[in-house]
């Protein structure tokens, strides 16, 4: 894993705030994320873990505090300093985001292929031949049947949504991918074979990761690092085993001891 | 000989909060250096602290107090204060850890399984398969187990997959947490014969053997980890 030779961060957040009202929806975040590094956000409900999550996508702007993300120029740009379309390009073309759900991140009424294949278009790709060849290859490589390709993700299974959410996101080649609670709701053993899956995608791409996670499981499997959060705020962090195998705050330790030993 | 690692004043202690907030003093005070080609067992009844000294070592422990510093080249990085980065960095190429326990991934064959650390390290993927089931065919894991997944192996399968895992690659560095444990004598024999060739690469090792015979036969030192017992020393 090469990917920790490098030593300029892709993303660094600077004391991220969000109130709502009065309320504290995150407070204080800060860190930095390095290029083909997998950071797993825990907590249980209503810790902030979605909120911070969406402060760093751009689709909830922060009370306070910076975000600063480094273009393929290899320029730091501040994302809410961006102007519309430049962020937009951003989440099309460099970044990707899987949705829990996956109906959030499909168009459910059109086809499978063409799920995929709006992103190519989003980036200028105007070749039919090609981007159907493209959008059938990474079909494959979510493990989706060719002959699916025309059918519409309303007769997919679940985990066959979340496999075509995932093809649509990293069709552009991102360098950098939120997950909000990628195999929630699903079957367990649907769940293994995703979570094999976005690991060999993951370890394959050298994708930068933000994943928000309450399974410990999950964030064990596919992350590097690991940010325990608790009413808003971050209440340790670390390498994701010494975390979890060593807790030291009272709540982390709660959370490790709460798993269920199979 | 140079020296590979050394623990300076390397102390450790549990607080549990969901017990009313019990310290619980693991070791104090661990002081002793390990040269390259050199296997330092660490003895000791269990519950001594053998385990979280080569948890510290690997990263895996946090090490509350004291030193832990790594010769790599001409450099010297102490992991009791290293970044994330930098430990998963020094597990890819510098310390790797022989363990009893395999944490099996779904759908992951056996032969990636053990191949994975290898090709972390730079090697073709058709070289690390290779060189996997050579090793896989030496600690007598059964060929037609090969492409499978683990997870459904036996124990003692399972422990001679994650020692292959272990012994793979090219580490200066190795701990060995019970490497032999439950294991019969032929396959020991094998374990011991690997320790004996990455002595002859130079390895520095430390490991916990609970195994009289094979201790005696791969330990250049032995060191009596009560000697370190936090409360003794207090």
């Amino acid at each position: 894993m090469s990917v920790f030779m490098s030593e300029e961060p892709l993303l660094q957040v600077h004391n991220v705030t969000r109130y709502y009202g009065d309320r504290i929806g995150c407070s204080n975040v800060s860190f930095d994320l390095f290029p083909g590094e997998v950071l797993a956000i825990v907590g249980e409900s209503g810790s902030g873990k979605t909120t911070l999550l969406n402060c760093l996508s751009t689709r909830l702007a922060p009370t306070a505090g910076a975000i600063e993300y480094r273009m393929r120029d290899g320029s730091m740009r501040n994302l809410y300093q961006l102007t519309e379309a430049e962020r937009r390009l951003l989440m099309r073309t460099d970044w990707g985001f899987v949705h829990q759900n996956a109906a959030d991140g499909l168009r459910m009424n059109v086809s499978a292929g063409a799920n995929v294949g709006e992103r190519l278009m989003a980036v200028g790709d105007r070749h039919y031949g090609n981007i159907r060849a493209t959008a059938d290859d990474w079909l494959g490589r979510v493990e989706i049947d060719s002959d699916r390709i025309d059918d519409d993700p309303r007769s997919f299974s679940g985990g066959m949504r979340q496999r075509l959410q995932i093809a649509r996101n990293l069709v552009t080649r991102p360098r950098l991918v939120f997950m909000d609670e990628p195999t929630g709701g699903l079957d367990v053993s649907v769940q293994a074979r995703l979570l094999d899956l976005l690991r060999r995608l993951v370890a394959d791409l050298g994708l930068s990761v933000v994943i928000v996670t309450h399974d410990l499981a999950v964030a064990r499997l596919l992350s590097h690092r690991i940010m325990v959060m608790r009413q808003g705020n971050v209440i340790e962090s670390g390498l994701t085993d010494q975390v979890l195998d060593d807790p030291r705050e009272p709540y982390t330790q709660l959370l490790v001891s709460s798993i269920l030993q199979v | 000989m140079s020296v590979r690692l050394y623990l300076n004043s390397v102390g450790k202690s549990f607080t549990m909060h969901l017990q009313g907030g019990t310290v619980i003093p693991v070791v104090e005070k661990v002081e002793f250096s390990v040269n390259e080609g050199e296997c330092v067992v660490l003895g000791g009844p269990s519950g001594a602290g053998k385990s979280s000294i080569l948890k510290m070592i690997y990263g895996n422990y946090r090490c509350d107090e004291g030193q832990i510093l790594v010769t790599i080249g001409n450099d010297i990085v102490n992991i009791a204060g290293a970044e994330p980065r930098q430990i998963l960095k020094l597990r890819d190429d510098t310390i790797g850890y022989v363990s009893q326990f395999l944490r099996t991934i779904p759908r992951v064959s056996a032969e990636e399984v053990v191949a994975e650390p290898l090709i972390a390290q730079g090697s073709s993927e058709s070289e690390g398969i290779e060189t996997a089931r050579a090793l896989l065919a030496r600690l007598n894991v059964p060929e037609r187990l090969w492409t499978l997944p683990p997870a459904t192996f036996s124990g003692g399968e399972q422990q001679r997959v994650n020692i292959a895992r272990g012994f793979i690659a090219h580490y200066p560095i190795l701990l060995l947490d019970e490497p032999t444990a439950s294991l019969d004598a032929a396959n020991r024999a094998v374990v011991v014969r690997l320790v004996e060739e990455k002595k002859e690469q130079g390895v520095a090792m430390v490991g916990i053997l609970h195994d009289q015979d094979v201790r005696e036969e791969i330990a250049d030192r032995i060191i009596d980890v009560t000697g370190f017992a936090a409360d003794a020393a207090a």
